[in-house]
Order: structure tokens, then C-alpha cells, then sequence
């Protein structure tokens, strides 16, 4: 019997790097974390912080002469890294999904949609094209998309951007997965449609009870659906936190320097703050914290530590983990100094 | 110095786009009424904020209001100058008094010329000699909007998508314009370079007095950088009012719904908000609805709102809404999840 | 889909007349006499003006061209009175050269052309198509490197090159294969075989090495597409991946390529003809321009081009039978 808060992946020291002509590009530098059964994980981060390529990794997408992958992945017991490519496959689209963010250029243009779900369903279960077409009419009527019947029989250039994100949806939950990754599902969408993927992925979760991995730089996404969150910058895990926690008790530099520099709908703003300098390279990355070049704190750290050692990841207090060198006094300082989050 | 003349004004702008069938004869069955008759103004000096989802037309409007792409009616005054029924040729002195920044940093700069060409063109164009040289004015404007000057024979290639996006902005306030209409400018930019260019934007708004109508679909920013907002829909303007007023008591459902559905980086206050969650898709611009145009997905909407359509009248001080059954109530009145009156799912 | 045909078919028709009149005017509407193109090297003025009045060529441009047409749907008769020469429909002209109707000429080469065609092109289809996917498959590996290596050779040689030294070597030193000699399938198999492998071979090392590519860059430019990237999160094993997701969507650009090549080879595959001594269209029409048989060169351009234009009809709905996208415009 499985039990809700069970754990369900576990990723430990996982890293990915990428041979190419300029050198050797570091994608993914030792990320670790977990999913349980039910919950959602989001994983923040802008372009470069290695998000998305964390969960191809995981769902074994990447392409193998060019890309090395070291660490474990567990999923219900199975090891992933390093496992028969075979063995992963029969989890794809099966236990373990993935939706994407273009959901135009996802779908493929010369089959329709219908063909398109009978053959998610058919690849890991056998069961007879009129049963399959049955379910894939239940699938779509149950996301929320009208006239079914027509629907499998169109294209996806007919459909709009909301519908095919649904479509996409209702094609990676057909075989009930446990798990769901959703790398920026709602980024290409228009606000009002983002709003009813959102609500419809919250319901979907309620009912299957899929534990949820949300890939996304949107905060205001994040502190929707999140249970869980972590923060990802030039490849690594720089903070890792209930949802709570990271929005009113946040513990390192670069998720308070994200927190004051998006403009929000709800408050009025005189001047943004931004996060000083450049997105780092991830080919020669520099020797220590890989966000000392732009941290406006790492003064205040002797020794010049910031710029010669990485720092480990340190809980700070329940199931809150910060990569950084500055104390938790100094931090505390600066948050109260500078109005981040807030005593809850 | 307050001027009380807009230095943009236009009146029931239209531009639609023509549809032919595709037969052995090719004949004019329809229109894609992108723009369908918007009234705004800009003040100098302010930034109107043009608000939308895809499709409302706002980048369309953005072009048209400087005759970049040639509106198919209305009427725009530049600084008290007609200038629909201007010639092409007496526009171009006017063009180094508007100007305009594009969306996407990569394809707006043309990559085999140096930033130095691209950012000096301005100025070769309309025959403008600055003192100093042109070379030195261009390495000027790249320090300004924060390029290193001696990078100017670079190409375009070598530089990251924040950066593009200042060359961009260099080019336009080459000449120092009057108006800038900013085509969603920060959406293909990281988060963190974001907030870099914005503040850059109103830095210079203020040294120079620039007025920007600012388009974009992302209702943050645009809270952030207007000083007034229109709000459009399907080729309209639903809403306009002085920043606070839209944000905090909007009157027009779309408004509503639009504030309604940005989720908020709260998590307390995210999760304990009443949300109206907007049903269906948004109707083809080449087959509105008749009558007001947002009935289809409006949950207030009755009989009249599918036999007249309403005009954008002004309600209070400088806000103006087009709906025969304002909200009053303020941003929180509205009813949770309100269901949707009528169902037009076809895609567009 | 049904008014995409339409039109279509409509475009074809319009495209074959002016083929007609184009080619028409190419050979008759010249500065010199075309009587004089009539009788090649034993001319004399005699038989040249005989050949201006039994060939029409006498009359106004637009009556010849008018007669020509005409001949084609419904045959006609050349010279009077006593010496009269018919032409059966469909009339393509007659040739006083080798005194035969050139329809019965074109008609008795036609399907030597045809073998020759469609045998060299299943060949290269499926060797350049296989090898291509198999090369985007093992990109960046040393497959792809020595795939592309041979290719770049077999697209370097020339056709001729090629001929020349299968006969050689196949033929004259090892004696693996007869002297090759045309013989109709029905007739002898074994013999048709035999004459035909060579010829089949030196033409398909050229297109294959360049369908080998066109494959190549079109799978590499597919399997990068984001439904790739979907059809393998869905746990699809990668070879229906490749074949059904893959291929089918770069397919567009190798159908159109390959119909085009294969009507452009039915007007004759001159070089290839020649070497291995094939009396198809090829070998014709090089003899028509050489004995300046002017009826017969005209038609044979005509018959070549008419394959072309047919093809791309043909083509055109092959692409939208492919891409939903393109018949839903």
C-alpha cells in the first residue's frame, strides 16, 4: 500500500555535463533532491540554471555520445542512471510523464490528435484501437476540452494554444502516471489560459493523486501550486524549501536578489532592484560560489571564501537548505535590513 | 511645463488585415480586424501602458499609431500634426521624433552590421551631425544605456539578449525622440535582466522626457512602468484609467478577470485569493462577436451586451470603460469562479 | 482537399500549353530554314523543298502550330496528292529520315527508357533513404563520416566516368557479364538482367549518394523538432521514433526531389543510354539532333518535358496527401 508522503523520486548528486566544441559545458553540478507521492516540486530557475536538463536527465532524454550523466535517480525503488535504456522506456509516458512548453511544436503536425493519444496508450498497454480511442475521448473530456468526438479527428495546427497544452496533458496522464514533470507548461500561454492550466493541473492532482515536478522562472506560478521548492542557479541547487519558507524566510542571496526584482501585479513599485552582472557560463565555471560574481554580499564573507570555495548545502532549519557561506545571523541581518520576506 | 497637448493622439484607429479566398479567383470574403477603432493618448513625458492577451491587437496598434504599418481608418495627431493624411515622404522628418523598440533582441538588430553602424544609423538617416562626430555620440549612447563604448565595431552575435536589447534602446533615443511606443521589450529577457532594462527605461525616461506607450501582455511589468493603462480585447480597449485605479478598482469584467489570473509571489495571499477563472477561447478577429465583444466569455453578460456594443465612455476622473454593466464593487466584489454564459471554443 | 486538385489540374493544363507553344516556337520559329533541319547530311535542295511542303512548313506559324496540336488528338496526313505519308493519332510527326512515324519510334523506345528509369530509381531510393537515416542516426560518429565520405565520391563522378569503368571492368576484364544487349523482359529475362544491372547501378550511384545527403540533413533537422522530443517522453522505442515520427515528418522534401528526378529521367537518360548501347529515349533523341531529324527532336523534348510537368501534379498531391496542413489551407 502505498502512503501519501512516501517518497517517490529521489535524485542524489546528480550531474550533467556536455561535450561540445567550446569545452565541456556543466549543465547540472551535484543537485539532489526529492518528490513525494501527491506533492509538487517546483524547480526555479532562469535560462542556464540547468532545470530543465536536471529533468531530462531523470526521465533518461538525453542524448548519450554527447552527454554525461553521473549521480542516482531512484523511482520507486528503480534505478534509473545507468539502467537498461530499455527498462526506463517502459516508465516513459507511463509512470513518468513529461509535458513541454510549446505544446504546437510538441505535437507532431502530419497525425491527428486522436492518433496521436491511441498511440500514447498503446505503447505500453495492449489493448484494441476502439478501447484506446474510448480512452482518449475520456482523457480530453476530462481536461476540460468540448466536442470531443471532433477533436480526435483534428489536427493540432486547428487547435488553439490552451487546447493543445491540453491536449498534451491529457495525452502524458492517459497511463495514470505517478509522476509528472511539466517543464514551463504555461509559459507560452496567455495569463487567463495559464490560469485554467493551473487549476486544471491543481484538480488533476487532487483526483490521481500525481506527484508534480513544475519546471519554471514564473514566482508567481510557483507560490500557486508549490509544495516544494528549489531555487537552481549555473547548475546547481542553491536553495531548497517548503514554499512558505522560501517567499518569507528565503536564505541566500539569489533568491532574495529574484524576490525584489520582479515587478509585482498586486503592489506598486518605485524602482525594481536587480540582480546586478551577467547569467554565469556554464563552460569555465568560476572556482567558487557560482554566484559570487553578482552577489552584493559576498563582503561580508572573510576570507574572500565566496570566491574561492563552493559552499555545501546547509539546512537552516525544517527541511530548509541554503548554499551559501554567509551565518544565519548575517543573513538575518540583511533580510531584516532590506524588508525580504516577511514573519509570517 | 505641464503641456495639456498630448504628444500622441489618435482617434478610432483601424487596421484590418484583408482575407482572400484561395480559388482560381481571389476575392475579398473578409477581415481580420486586428485593430478595430481605439481611441487613446499619450502625454509627454507619461507612459501609457497597452495591455493585452495575444491576439487583442495591441502590437498591431502599436505599428499603426506610427503609420508602420498604414492604419485602414482613424485619425492620429503627432504632437497636434495630423499625420494619418500626411504624405510618406513629410513623415520622415517626424520619424526622429518617434521611434519604436521591438520584442525579440535577436532578430531585431541586423547581424551583419556592427553595433556602431546599427546604433550610428539613425543619424546617417535623417542627416544629423552631432558635434563630436558620429562615432563619438554613438559610443556615448552605448554608456548610457550601460555597453561597454569600445565594443562598438562588435557584432550583434556576441552579445547576450539583455545587451541586444540595449543596443535596441540606444538606436532609438539616438535623436532623443519624443514618443517611443516599446513593443514588448523585457518578455524575451531572463528575469534577472528584466528589471536591468526596465530601470533603464524609466532612468531615461526621466533625463529626457520621453513618452513611451509600452505594450506588453505581462500585467506586472506593466503596473510597474505606466502611469496610465489601457487594457484591449479582440481589437478594442475594454478599460484605460490612471495606474492605481485599473489595478486596484477596475470596472470592466475583462479587467477583472485579467488581474484575477496573474498569480501572485505569495504563497498566504496567492492561495487565499477569489479567482475568476475565465472559460473558453478567445473568438477569431476574423469573426468577432456582435455586440460587445467579450460576450462570449463575459459571465455578467445579458441581451444587450450581444445586440449593442458599448462605447468606451468616461465613468470617473480619466477612467474610461466600454461596458453596458461596469463592475463598481471594487477588485474584490466579484463573484468566485463565476460561470461563463455562452461556450465559442473554436480555435482560431 | 477537392478544390486543391482542381486546382491543380487546372495549373498542369495551362502549363502543358505553353510547353507547347514554347517548344513549337524553339523549333520552328528559327531564323534559318527548318526545312534544312529535315534531312541531315545527304540533302539536296530537292528533298528540301519536297520536306517544306509535305511538312507544313510552308504555311503561317500559328496554322503549323495549330496542325501540329490538332495532330496530336487526332492524326493527320503529310505531302498530297500522290506521295502521302499518315501519321496516326496521337501524331507526334513524321520522320522522313527513317521514314516512320515518330510516335511508332518514340513508342518502341519509350519502355527501354522506363526500365532504365524506375529500376535505377528503386535502387537509389532505398539505398540513399536508408543509408541517409542511418547516417542522422549515428551522427557525429564514425558511420556518419565514412556514409558521407562515399557519398561526396559517388556524387563527384561523373555518370559517364562511372559507365565506362563498370564495362570495363565488369564486362571486358573479368567477363563477369555479357557485352550488355537490349532485350525486351518478356522476351528473355535473364538476358534483360543482365544488360540492365550495370546501367541500373552507374545511374543510381549518383542520385543515391545525393538522396543519401538530402535524407541525412532532413532527419537531422527533424529529430531535433520538440514532437521528437514528445514521441520519446511517451516511451516510444526509438526506431518507431525515427521511422514514424522522424521520417514521415521530412519526407516533403525528398518526395518532391524524387519525383522530379525520376520524370527527368523518363525523357531519357542520355549518357547512360549511350554507353551501354540502350536504344531508350536518350539514345533517340541524341540521334534525332545528330541525323537533324527536326520532327523528331521537337518531339521527344515535347514527351520530356510533358513527364516533368505530369510529376509535379503528381507531387503536389503526394505533399498534401503528407502534410494535413498544406490540403487545410
Amino acid at each position: 500500500m502505498t502512503q501519501k508522503n512516501e517518497v517517490l523520486l529521489s535524485v542524489r548528486n546528480l550531474s550533467v555535463s556536455f561535450t561540445t566544441e567550446d569545452g565541456e559545458v556543466n549543465a547540472v553540478s551535484n543537485v539532489s533532491y526529492e518528490v513525494r507521492r501527491g506533492q509538487t516540486l517546483a524547480i526555479v530557475g532562469e535560462s542556464g540554471s540547468g532545470k530543465s536538463v536536471s529533468s531530462l536527465a531523470v526521465m533518461g532524454l538525453l542524448s548519450g555520445n554527447t552527454s554525461h550523466i553521473s549521480g542516482e535517480v531512484e523511482f520507486d525503488g528503480q534505478q534509473l542512471i545507468g539502467a537498461d535504456p530499455e527498462d526506463v522506456r517502459k516508465l516513459r509516458g507511463n509512470r513518468i510523464a513529461m509535458i513541454f512548453q510549446d505544446p504546437l511544436s510538441a505535437l507532431h503536425p502530419y497525425y491527428k490528435i486522436g492518433d496521436q493519444l491511441i498511440e500514447a496508450v498503446q505503447i505500453h498497454n495492449k489493448i484494441s484501437d476502439s478501447d484506446a480511442r474510448k480512452r482518449a475521448a475520456e482523457m480530453l473530456d476530462r481536461v476540460g476540452i468540448p466536442a470531443v468526438e471532433q477533436r480526435l479527428d483534428e489536427y493540432p495546427h486547428q487547435l488553439s494554444g490552451g487546447m493543445r497544452q491540453r491536449v498534451m496533458i491529457a495525452m502524458a496522464l492517459i497511463n495514470d502516471p505517478e509522476l509528472l514533470i511539466a517543464d514551463e507548461p504555461t509559459t507560452a500561454l496567455d495569463v487567463t489560459v495559464q490560469a485554467q492550466i493551473l487549476d486544471l493541473l491543481r484538480d488533476l492532482q487532487k483526483e490521481f493523486g500525481t506527484a508534480i515536478v513544475l519546471i519554471t522562472h514564473d514566482l508567481g506560478v510557483v507560490a500557486d501550486l508549490a509544495d516544494d521548492v528549489m531555487v537552481m542557479y549555473g547548475g546547481s541547487a542553491v536553495e531548497q524549501a517548503p514554499v512558505r519558507e522560501i517567499f518569507y524566510q528565503p536564505q541566500m542571496p539569489y533568491t532574495w536578489g529574484l524576490l525584489a526584482s520582479i515587478p509585482q501585479v498586486h503592489v506598486n513599485s518605485t524602482r525594481l532592484d536587480p540582480i546586478p552582472g551577467n547569467p554565469p557560463s556554464l563552460i569555465n565555471m568560476p572556482a567558487g560560489c557560482v554566484f559570487a560574481p553578482r552577489c552584493t554580499y559576498k563582503d561580508q564573507v572573510p576570507n574572500n571564501l565566496c570566491e574561492t570555495t563552493k559552499p555545501d548545502l546547509e539546512g537552516t532549519s525544517e527541511g530548509h537548505f541554503a548554499r551559501c557561506h554567509l551565518s544565519s545571523t548575517q543573513r538575518d541581518a540583511i533580510r531584516v535590513a532590506n524588508n525580504i520576506g516577511r514573519s509570517s | 511645463m505641464s503641456e495639456s497637448t498630448p504628444i500622441l493622439r489618435v482617434r478610432d484607429l483601424q487596421k484590418y488585415f484583408p482575407i482572400n479566398s484561395r480559388g482560381l479567383s481571389r476575392r475579398h470574403i473578409g477581415d481580420v480586424k486586428a485593430v478595430d477603432g481605439i481611441s487613446l493618448e499619450v502625454m509627454p513625458g507619461e507612459t501609457l501602458g497597452l495591455v493585452g492577451e495575444s491576439g487583442c491587437g495591441k502590437s498591431t496598434a502599436g505599428r499603426a499609431m506610427l503609420r508602420l504599418l498604414e492604419p485602414t481608418g482613424g485619425e492620429i495627431e503627432f504632437a497636434g500634426q495630423d499625420i494619418m493624411r500626411m504624405k510618406k515622404r513629410d513623415l520622415v522628418p517626424l520619424r526622429r521624433e518617434m521611434q519604436m523598440i521591438f520584442q525579440d533582441p535577436y532578430s531585431s538588430l541586423n547581424p551583419r552590421q556592427t553595433i556602431g553602424a546599427i546604433i550610428g544609423a539613425p543619424f546617417d538617416i535623417q542627416g544629423v551631425k552631432p558635434e563630436g562626430g558620429v562615432q563619438k555620440a554613438v559610443q556615448d549612447l552605448m554608456e548610457r544605456v550601460g555597453l561597454n563604448p569600445e565594443h562598438f565595431n562588435r557584432y550583434p552575435s556576441e552579445f547576450s539578449g539583455g545587451q541586444r536589447q540595449r543596443i535596441g534602446i540606444a538606436r532609438a533615443i539616438a535623436l532623443k525622440p519624443k514618443l517611443i511606443v516599446c513593443d514588448e521589450p523585457v518578455s524575451a529577457l531572463d528575469v534577472s535582466i528584466q528589471a536591468q532594462v526596465l530601470n533603464l527605461l524609466e532612468d531615461i525616461q526621466d533625463e529626457f522626457g520621453i513618452a513611451y506607450v509600452f505594450v506588453a501582455h505581462d500585467l506586472s511589468v506593466v503596473r510597474h512602468i505606466s502611469d496610465r493603462v489601457a487594457v484591449m480585447y479582440l481589437g478594442k480597449i475594454m478599460e484605460s484609467a490612471p495606474r492605481e485605479l485599473l489595478y486596484t478598482a477596475p470596472v470592466h469584467p475583462y479587467t477583472h478577470a485579467l488581474l484575477s489570473a496573474v498569480p501572485i509571489a505569495d504563497p498566504d495571499r496567492e492561495r487565499a485569493r477569489e479567482r475568476v477563472i475565465l472559460m473558453g477561447d478567445l473568438p477569431s478577429p476574423s469573426n468577432p462577436p456582435t455586440g460587445c465583444v467579450f460576450n462570449t466569455r463575459c459571465w455578467k453578460a445579458q441581451d444587450r451586451c450581444f445586440s449593442e456594443a458599448p462605447v468606451l465612455r468616461e465613468l470617473s476622473a480619466g477612467h474610461k470603460a466600454a461596458c453596458h454593466f461596469p463592475e463598481t464593487g471594487g477588485l474584490n466584489a466579484v463573484a468566485v469562479n463565476a460561470p461563463a454564459t455562452g461556450s465559442d471554443f473554436s480555435a482560431n | 482537399m477537392f478544390p486543391y486538385i482542381i486546382r491543380r489540374l487546372g495549373l498542369m493544363v495551362v502549363m502543358l500549353t505553353l510547353l507547347s507553344i514554347v517548344t513549337f516556337l524553339l523549333f520552328n520559329a528559327v531564323p534559318t530554314d527548318p526545312a534544312l533541319l529535315t534531312c541531315g547530311k545527304s540533302c539536296t535542295p530537292q528533298i528540301v523543298a519536297a520536306n517544306r511542303i509535305r511538312l507544313g512548313l510552308d504555311q503561317p506559324l500559328y496554322v503549323q502550330y495549330i496542325d501540329w496540336v490538332k495532330a496530336i488528338f487526332v492524326g493527320r496526313t503529310y505531302g498530297s496528292g500522290t506521295q502521302t505519308f499518315p501519321c496516326h493519332a496521337p501524331c507526334l510527326g513524321y520522320s522522313f529520315r527513317n521514314g516512320e512515324e515518330v510516335t511508332v519510334m518514340i513508342k518502341a523506345a519509350l519502355p527501354i527508357t522506363i526500365y532504365l528509369a524506375i529500376g535505377a530509381f528503386i535502387l537509389w531510393m532505398v539505398f540513399g533513404i536508408l543509408s541517409g537515416i542511418y547516417a542522422a542516426k549515428h551522427h557525429t560518429e564514425w558511420q556518419d563520416r565514412v556514409i558521407m565520405g562515399v557519398a561526396l565520391v559517388g556524387y563527384s563522378l561523373p555518370v559517364f566516368f562511372i559507365g565506362l569503368v563498370l564495362l570495363i571492368f565488369v564486362v571486358v576484364r573479368l567477363h563477369l557479364l555479357p557485352y550488355p544487349d537490349y532485350i525486351a523482359p518478356q522476351t528473355n529475362p535473364v538476358q534483360f538482367l543482365q544488360t540492365m544491372i550495370l546501367p541500373w547501378i552507374s545511374l543510381a550511384i549518383l542520385y543515391a549518394a545525393y538522396y543519401t545527403r538530402l535524407t541525412r540533413s532532413q532527419m537531422l533537422e527533424t529529430l531535433s523538432e520538440d514532437y521528437i522530443r514528445t514521441a520519446r517522453a511517451k516511451g516510444l522505442p526509438e526506431s518507431v521514433v525515427i521511422r514514424k515520427h522522424g521520417f514521415r515528418a521530412g519526407l516533403t522534401p525528398i518526395v518532391t526531389s524524387a519525383g522530379l528526378d525520376l520524370a527527368g529521367l523518363l525523357g531519357g537518360a542520355v549518357i547512360t543510354e549511350f554507353i551501354f548501347s540502350l536504344p531508350g529515349l536518350g539514345r533517340l533523341s541524341i540521334s534525332a539532333v545528330t541525323e537533324y531529324d527536326l520532327p523528331t527532336i521537337t518531339a521527344t523534348v515535347l514527351v520530356a518535358a510533358t513527364f516533368v510537368i505530369v510529376a509535379n501534379l503528381i507531387v503536389d498531391m503526394l505533399y498534401a496527401a503528407i502534410d494535413p496542413r498544406v490540403r487545410l489551407s
